[in-house]
């Protein structure tokens, strides 16, 4: 294989893993607001929270910090998963019962706290040097044979979680989570604990999050407080949903590959322009993210795929 | 002692006039239009980006440039408004807010596009504080502060107690539906709130870069402290945001006070985290609001 055949077999199984991460992490956002209404605008502190959990529990022994544990990837994806999902279930606790733009600012605090211990607290989470010496499992084979085993272990996560939330939303569990979110007093009256149900589907959508965060965490080999930063999951998260149509799970996935493969090809043109070019490229990128999102939101209401009416 | 008022109560009154003025305008705006509006922060950033290129071609000081930067922020909240919050009008209010949440970060990359990355500052070097009885120092651009904000304030209480239109403001907040069958505009009126909301927006903005510096985030960093004030206030109550603005500033800056021992008894670094614990403790406690806020729809 040339040199530069490997470059692009290379570029495709990048877009392909992150999108796949992207995928998760918008089918996590799905069930929250997608399902049950839930608006988080805190993904980044649900995210950053599972891939410093996965990055601490999963590196070997550094000096002056935390760690050395060096566990296995599926037990710490799983501790990652657990450990947002905790978050998401002490927030939820607290704000589930008011109304949901209060749990938007909630979540935009619990993300901004988590942003600062990351940066503070040095001895946990290496503070602005991160956590490095991640090892994928695959790595061994060496590129781009390691990168097609990763690539494999996110589209099997992918496939998981799709298939978790799809029985989810089949099930009664997510024929009453839609009835609450569309008539929340007639469910009420219906008998149903409105509170913990959403409770339940807060909680799931984080950990879902905090497992998508390890995944990233083991995808770059590397973890910076760059994680917590919102514009790179909160924001393109939510474009991505609602774009591909919040309450379809493929949707979201769709959603997901789409804006992400339009966000990194965008980045390969901008790439290749002079230095103070791309930059202002780089932002005009961003600017036309948020336009995306605005006319998605005012032409498409429901999305690519818009939620399908179920038996 | 002094020591106290100038590190502490100072910086405190100082960030609670910028919260207040910012919590203000989401508190109105949630009154009005029903949704949080997450652009909020970033139109502050705007304010006090617009004040620093007239500082920087015609020389201005800062707080001569405020009205312009005030103008340019509220024409902005108007288009963005017309552009993409009024097509949402009879839409589930959440929408609204999703759109906001874009709002904010294409105001952001336009920010960054326009003005660059780098931190920029109005004024180069250190300015000398006022002495006022031997100790107490005071920098006047903190003066000069405290004194806008009041006036702000002093000119909105008149606006919505004493015009017509600041009535017809209260009338559509209280209930909406009435006020459109006693013939108020309410196109109107939702316009006054970009109006009120962008300029105090720009004002905290403006205010913001004098205490310290520029940068694009600085506004998304905000909304958190001003969200929490306007919640404190009881969403939806103008007097109510202003009041929860203080007590935050004053809260988060008291916090680092060494109260016990010679440690700060809150690291200045998790400063933020005030904000957010005072408002998860209040919406335990009193998830109304200090004041009685209003019932969401």
């Amino acid at each position: 294989m040339t040199g530069e055949m490997q470059g692009y077999l290379l570029y495709a199984l990048s877009l392909l893993s992150l999108g796949g991460i992207y995928a998760i992490l918008a089918l996590g956002l799905n069930l929250q607001w997608g399902m049950a209404g839930l608006f988080n605008a805190g993904i980044a502190g649900f995210f950053a929270s599972g891939a410093y959990t996965a990055a601490i529990l999963g590196t070997p022994p550094v000096a002056g910090r935390l760690g050395g544990f060096d566990l296995p990837m599926p037990v710490t994806v799983a501790a990652a998963a657990l450990f947002s999902a905790a978050i998401g279930w002490a927030v939820g606790r607290l704000c589930i019962r008011l109304r949901t733009d209060y749990l938007a600012i909630a979540t935009i605090g619990i993300a901004e706290i988590l942003r600062l211990i990351v940066r503070n607290e040095g001895w946990l989470t290496g503070g602005s040097l991160g956590i490095s010496g991640i090892v994928r499992p695959f790595d061994g084979l060496g590129p781009p044979r390691a990168d097609i085993g990763y690539l494999a272990v996110v589209l099997g996560c992918l496939v998981l979680v799709y298939i978790f939330v799809e029985r989810a939303g089949r099930s009664p569990w997510g024929r009453t989570m839609r009835a609450i979110r569309d008539d929340e007093r007639a469910a009420a009256a219906l008998g149903k604990d409105v509170d913990a149900f959403r409770l339940q589907a807060f909680a799931l959508g984080s950990g879902i999050m905090g497992g998508a965060g390890a995944l990233t965490a083991y995808y770059f080999r590397f973890l910076s407080p760059d994680a917590t930063e919102p514009l790179l999951t909160t924001f393109l998260v939510w474009v991505m949903l609602i774009a591909g149509g919040s309450g379809n799970n493929r949707g979201a996935i769709l959603g997901a590959f789409l804006v992400w493969t339009l966000w990194s090809s965008t980045e390969l043109v901008t790439g290749r322009l002079p230095a103070d070019w791309a930059a202002n490229l780089a932002y005009l990128r961003v600017l036309l993210i948020g336009l995306l999102l605005q006319v998605v939101l005012q032409r498409f209401a429901g999305g690519i795929l818009p939620e399908r009416a179920r038996r | 002692m002094l020591a106290f008022v100038n590190f502490y109560l100072i910086p405190g009154v100082i960030v609670g006039s910028i919260y207040a003025l910012g919590a203000v305008g989401v508190s109105l705006i949630f009154a009005i239009l029903r949704f949080a509006h997450f652009a909020h922060g970033d139109l502050m950033t705007l304010g006090a980006y617009l004040a620093l290129s007239l500082v920087a071609a015609a020389g201005l000081a800062p707080f001569l440039a405020l009205p312009f930067a005030m103008a340019g922020a509220i024409v902005v909240a108007l288009v963005v408004h017309r552009l993409f919050y009024a097509p949402l009008a009879n839409r589930p209010t959440i929408v609204l807010l999703i759109a906001s949440f874009g709002v904010a970060l294409m105001l952001r990359s336009a920010i960054q596009l326009l003005w660059g990355v780098q931190v920029e500052t109005y004024v180069q070097g250190i300015q000398r504080p006022l002495v006022f009885f031997d100790d107490l120092r005071i920098a006047e651009r903190h003066i000069y502060i405290v004194l806008a904000t009041v006036v702000a304030i002093v000119a909105l209480h008149v606006f919505l107690t004493a015009t017509r239109a600041g009535k017809a403001m209260r009338a559509v907040a209280d209930q909406p539906e009435l006020a459109e069958l006693s013939g108020i505009d309410r196109k109107a009126v939702v316009r006054q709130v970009w109006v009120i909301g962008g300029g105090l927006a720009a004002m905290a903005g403006v205010f913001l870069g004098i205490d310290g510096e520029l940068d694009p985030n600085m506004g998304w960093d905000l909304l958190l402290p001003v969200f929490a004030a306007a919640l404190l206030g009881g969403i939806g109550r103008p007097y109510g945001a202003i009041a929860g603005g203080y007590v935050i500033g004053l809260a988060q800056e008291l916090a680092t006070y060494p109260w016990i021992g010679a440690e700060p008894l809150l690291s200045p670094g998790y400063k933020s985290a005030v904000a957010f614990a005072l408002m998860v403790g209040l919406l335990l406690w009193r998830p109304q609001g200090l004041l009685r806020g209003r019932e969401g729809t």
